[in-house]
């Protein structure tokens, strides 16, 4: 290999980055492991027997093809903001929560309970439902959150694993409710909620706008938007925000510094639970409108690779969301059915790898040059 | 429910969490967290159960399986050795990407048919001991056995060689061990690669042996993950690895078994009446993870032990600069 | 190349011809030479960041230079690992002592050795690493764990890691900066018995008088441009090497007002805590720092000194006694307690306390004051109060940095200081523990860090300076009080080095005078 390099009429050399790379270079080197990720994607689908790029142009058309489409490729990203910002959040303070999953899950269940349980009457006005449902939803997230975060902060225990671990207690809890409790004729899923726990959709205001017609974007678009905005005041407009993104850089100069690791972890993880409930309340009132298993095609750790494509930056966080969910949109119609995730790991590794052209530089000498300075 | 057929049952699921600690314990003390494991499992347990439908041969499978899991553990490897990338991350990544690979390749597997097993195997005399004899000596895969020698042999290189001394240095104090001339980069792919290899052997075992089948995501079903758990819980030792394993393993089947009879203790059994219990039966798995955590720790904290103290730091030469 | 001439009175073991070696931004080494003779001890000085460990780590194997040529025992050689460089017989002993704390003396002296193959057998390599020490009289037991040794012992570990590889050549990278006085000498002593026996030194400082008793030779760097090689140290005084070292005069005193010490600032009374290893690390110290003066700790490292500045600023826990700041008690009580008495910290470790590596310049500076207004607004932040903020300080203080958004990791040792002394200075404290605040500085660097404390010291605050450079902690403290096993032995306001000396090995104060009449003896 050595020699190999050695007849290489110049020699690569990396160096370490002392001065910052300008603002644009993190997101071009971020387009550019996208695009080279598409292109390894391309070659394993070949191998794989598929033609990669009648997938890829597929994938195009099925989710940005028109206006139909393009709202329904948006009814996905809105889960993955959520909890793309769920995990933003936590990655921040170096918290791996890994349980988005779970806490979407049970921020679903959480949201369900109010109409199931029930708390409020069926034909209590749509506001109040939504609201209730998702201050519910949140909640339930919020404690699915707090409790790896308790058991970090009190037990040091690693969160990767308990917030793992926590996510099949989540789906085995929902299924008990979905088998059991509210079955609806003995079918595994709940009945269907009343209208009025439903959130609004485009299509619902068809009769003002015609255009809306079928779209079924629905208000959690409003609330991942929000939640973004709040998510990136949070982190870099205040105090909490400072000191969240002090222990994640250096928890001893953090403590240092007065601050308490044990409170933040778990108000972060409370926090990051609760955004992750958030999506699961508006994938349960905006999109499936009863409570059932099958809920999330990994919603929770395709949005640990939507934080990370959008280098924890909470607004870069809505247009990867989008991305995202045209892959989940137009993968489901895409064989052998592994291929969206197959991509998703592509890319999460090739930007992980990117990163090291973050901290250092490659510089290529000639070697010819060098021989005339001997 | 007869408790020596689900330690005996215990012992053999056990084995598949073995393999998977033993590997991860042996990347973890050179250092390097993977968190891929559950994906190395997963393109195991495909790759053994393709290669056995394609030739018949169960023990090309996993030897198969153990080459494909450890190659892809380089790519972790790579990332974050030389690429000095998070290893959280990485790890993760290595994960969703084995996954989806398995995924790809393993379409249409399910539907494979019969194809031939690792054989099971009875010790002659040592199956006679009571209560010993019945649960690790009869009827047991012969990969479990495989796991019973791997135990011991694994510990005394770990503490009492001098491979094993170099694999403690380089998870301890980098910069000691390159100071000495050892090879800090090589040696850490290379145990990331062991522990590929056992992730790859954990896989198999399932896919051939201990529950055989390919169900996707399911034929692994978090076992990676608990692996993981147990490592911290085993406080990097095999020993402490093989009883955490063993136990739950056990645990796991007596998930299954406790729903089957009507009376328990003499006692009507719930979980034969309720049937749907069965799903807070299932979290009792991934909650006792969470519970052995908490005790590894709290164990840990008392008695000062702590994981590799360089686990998880990338290795730059020369990072104090001039 | 040049070729050791038959007529040279000794045999020259190391040669290193136009040695150049760069780093990103830097030129490390620029066309230096170096030679060692056979059974000489010959000092290699400069300051800090002048390019000696890097050159030393070039001949030790660790780094590869970019141009000339080295040639050991009159053969040419390329080393690619320190493996061939120990081959060789070239040992270096790293200023950061390079031993696996969890792992026994015996394990870390075979480590990397290609003997024992496989199965280790400590017993019988024990005896001979046992034989080996008395041989050189470097006691330690190779039984023991690295972490249970004092500096010392490790130190002795490190030699006899490089002998038993049967090193020739030694490279010792500021060796006396962890010791004590006493273990000073004892450290010479060993040298002189190993030289006696053959072998050849490298001794890397930067502190002139163990240049001028130990050294024979003695070659000089200073920013990577070698300004003296091998010339006698008998025919240099200490204003030469200075002179050669730094590039102009030295001032060796400080100007310094008179102290005039007011009312009591800090007040420890009885303080008992545990180390991280829950060992006993203070052991009822009770100690005053007044208003206007600056009290200096010595001792040698590990004797309680971070310890002590952990229970002070709230970090670690006391398990018995008081911390008094202006009278009140804030024994146990939070950091930011301690931050509200006015009690500000430049802790030993600035990479990995004192700063946060990636966070920019601006959120480092407010790191202490970012609750409080015009920073603070509500439970938000005024971006626009901090950079004004972060600005004022970056022109007070000097620092030098492309913009306030770049990120400290980015900064050199001594501005990234600065930002930590602007930090601390600026919240104009009360009381101000400063721990190594000099350590791995130029000497630049080191003035203005001195400036500064004694500014403070004269605008009224109370100053505890805890030290290992036993001058620094003479030249710039009122009083020296000596910490030994977390307890205070004595106090010395005459800079007497020789009582600092005896007390930093744990001779009472009041025990003093008859410990100086049995040296006399």
């Amino acid at each position: 290999m050595n020699k190999l390099l050695d007849r290489l009429p110049f020699r690569i050399e990396l160096e370490p980055r002392l001065v910052q790379p300008p603002r644009w270079y993190p997101w071009v080197l971020s387009l550019l492991s996208v695009v080279v990720a598409l292109l390894i994607g391309a070659i394993v689908l070949a191998l794989a027997g598929g033609n990669p790029w009648a997938s890829y142009a597929h994938i195009a058309r099925a989710s940005f093809g028109d206006i139909g489409v393009f709202s329904d490729t948006l009814v996905k990203a809105i889960p993955l903001m959520l909890v793309g910002l769920a995990c933003t959040l936590a990655f921040r303070m170096k918290l791996w929560n890994i349980g988005a999953e779970g806490q979407f899950f049970i921020g679903a269940f959480g949201a369900s309970a109010v109409v199931l349980l029930p708390v409020l009457p069926e034909d209590a006005p749509r506001w109040l439902f939504i609201i209730t449902m998702i201050v519910f939803g949140m909640a339930a997230g919020a404690i699915w959150g707090f409790i790896p975060g308790f058991l970090k902060a009190r037990f040091q225990v690693n969160e990767i694993i308990s917030t793992l671990m926590l996510n099949y207690i989540a789906i085995s809890w929902n299924n008990y409710f979905i088998f059991a409790i509210w079955s609806d004729g003995g079918f595994q899923m709940s009945k269907v909620f009343p209208r009025n726990a439903w959130m609004p959709r485009l299509t619902d205001y068809v009769d003002t706008i015609p255009m809306f017609r079928g779209l079924t974007t629905h208000f959690g678009l409003i609330l991942a938007l929000v939640a973004a905005v709040v998510v990136w005041l949070i982190l870099y407009r205040s105090q909490w925000g400072y000191e969240i993104r002090l222990v994640g850089d250096n928890p001893r100069a953090a403590q240092y510094a007065g601050i308490s690791i044990t409170r933040n972890t778990v108000l972060v993880m409370m926090l990051s639970g609760a955004l992750a409930g958030l999506a699961g309340m508006s994938e349960i009132s905006g999109v499936v409108h009863r409570l059932q298993g099958a809920i999330s095609p990994g919603y929770g750790f395709t949005g640990i690779i939507v934080a990370w494509l959008a280098k924890l930056n909470p607004i870069a966080v809505v247009p990867v969301s989008i991305l995202f969910g045209a892959l989940i949109l137009a993968g489901r119609e895409i064989q052998p059915s592994g291929i969206p995730k197959l991509l998703q790991g592509i890319i999460l590794v090739s930007l992980i790898a990117s990163d090291f052209l973050m901290r250092y530089r490659i510089r290529v000498h000639r070697k010819d040059l060098l021989k005339e300075a001997k | 429910m007869d408790p020596i057929i689900i330690l005996q049952a215990g012992v053999s699921t056990g084995t598949v969490l073995l393999f998977a600690t033993l590997g991860e314990i042996f990347a973890e003390r050179a250092g390097v967290l993977n968190l891929g494991v559950e994906g190395m499992m997963l393109i195991g347990a495909m790759s053994a159960y393709s290669i056995a439908v394609y030739t018949g041969n169960p023990w090309l499978g996993l030897l198969v399986a153990m080459i494909v899991a450890g190659l892809f553990s380089q790519i972790h490897a790579f990332i974050s050795i030389t690429l000095q990338a998070d290893q959280v991350v990485s790890g993760l990544s290595l994960g969703f990407l084995a996954t989806g690979v398995s995924l790809v390749l393993g379409e249409g597997l399910s539907k494979a048919g019969t194809i031939p097993l690792i054989p099971t195997y009875t010790v002659p005399l040592l199956s006679q001991i009571p209560i010993i004899g019945p649960i690790f000596f009869t009827d047991q895969k012969v990969l479990v056995y495989l796991g019973y020698l791997l135990v011991p042999l694994c510990y005394y290189f770990i503490n009492h060689t001098r491979p094993g001394l170099h694999l403690r240095s380089v998870g301890e104090y980098p910069a000691a061990a390159d100071s000495l001339g050892i090879n800090v980069y090589r040696l850490r792919y290379l145990y990331v690669f062991v522990g590929g290899l056992f992730a790859g052997l954990a896989g198999g075992t399932i896919s051939l042996a201990i529950s055989p089948g390919w169900f996707s995501e399911l034929t692994t079903s978090g076992q990676g993950w608990i692996a993981i758990g147990l490592v911290i819980f085993a406080q990097w030792n095999p020993i402490r690895a093989a009883f955490g394993s063993y136990i739950f393993g056990a645990l796991r089947r007596l998930v299954l078994d406790i729903q089957g009879p009507t009376m328990i203790f003499g006692l009507a059994n719930p979980f034969y009446y309720n049937p749907y219990w069965g799903f807070f039966l299932q979290m009792l798995p991934y909650a006792f993870t969470i519970i052995v955590l908490v005790i590894g720790s709290r164990e840990a904290i008392r008695k000062r032990l702590g994981s590799p103290s360089a686990l998880g730091v990338p290795y730059i030469r020369g990072e104090r600069g001039l | 190349m040049d070729q050791p001439t038959p007529s040279s009175p000794a045999e020259i073991v190391v040669q290193m011809c136009g040695i150049v070696k760069h780093f990103p931004g830097v030129l490390a080494n620029d066309h230096v030479d170096f030679e060692l003779r056979k059974g000489e001890i010959h000092a290699l000085l400069g300051e800090n960041g002048a390019g000696k460990s890097t050159l030393m780590n070039i001949l030790a194997g660790l780094y590869h230079p970019d141009g000339g040529s080295i040639l050991v025992n009159g053969k040419p050689v390329s080393f690619s690992s320190p493996r061939q460089a120990i081959q060789a017989g070239i040992g270096m002993i790293h200023q950061h002592f390079m031993l696996v704390p969890s792992q026994t003396v015996a394990e870390n002296i075979l480590l990397g050795l290609d003997e024992p193959r496989f199965f280790m057998q400590l017993s019988k390599y024990e005896q001979e690493i046992a034989k080996l020490s008395e041989r050189f009289g470097l006691k330690v037991d190779p039984r023991a764990h690295v972490w249970q040794l004092s500096v010392g012992e490790q130190q002795r570990v490190e030699i006899l890691k490089m002998l038993y590889r049967g090193a020739n050549i030694l490279i010792m990278d500021e060796p006396t900066a962890v010791l004590a006085p006493t273990e000073v000498d004892e450290l010479f002593n060993t040298l002189r018995a190993m030289v006696a026996q053959g072998k050849s030194i490298i001794f890397i400082s930067h502190k002139l008088h163990e240049v001028s008793q130990i050294a024979d030779r003695v070659s000089v760097l200073r920013r990577g441009v070698s300004t003296a090689s091998g010339v006698e140290t008998r025919s240099m005084t200490k204003t030469d090497l200075a002179r050669l070292m730094v590039g102009r005069e030295v001032i060796f005193s400080l100007e310094k007002n008179p102290c005039q010490p007011g009312k009591v600032v800090l007040q420890l009374e009885d303080l008992w805590a545990e180390n991280d290893k829950g060992l006993k690390a203070l052991r009822g110290l009770s100690l005053q720092v007044r208003q206007g003066e600056i009290v200096g700790l010595a001792g040698v490292a590990g004797n309680g000194q971070r310890e002590l500045a952990d229970v002070i600023t709230g970090l670690r826990k006391a398990e018995k006694g008081r911390v008094l700041v202006d009278g009140d008690d804030i024994t146990n009580r939070s950091v930011k307690t301690g931050i509200h008495h006015g009690v500000s910290h430049i802790p030993e470790d600035r990479t990995h306390v004192g700063s946060a590596p990636n966070l920019s310049v601006t959120d480092n500076v407010i790191m202490k004051k970012y609750k409080h207004a015009p920073i603070a607004r509500g439970w938000m932040m005024n971006a626009i109060a901090a950079t004004n903020y972060a600005s004022e300080l970056k022109q007070a203080y000097e620092i030098i940095a492309p913009n306030l958004e770049t990120p400290v990791r980015l900064l050199s040792g001594g501005n990234l200081q600065r930002v930590i002394l602007a930090r601390e200075i600026s919240s104009q404290p009360a009381l101000m523990i400063a721990m190594q605040p000099t350590r791995g500085l130029d000497v630049g660097a080191i003035e203005g860090v001195h400036r500064l404390l004694l500014a403070q010291r004269d605008a009224g605050a109370a100053v505890l300076l805890i030290s290992e450079e036993l001058e620094e902690l003479i030249d710039l403290s009122d009083r020296v009080v000596v910490i030994y096993e977390g307890a205070i032995m004595g106090e010395v306001a005459n800079g007497n080095i020789q009582h600092i000396g005896l007390m930093m090995t744990g001779v009472r104060q009041d025990q003093l005078a008859d410990h100086m009449e049995a040296a006399h003896e």
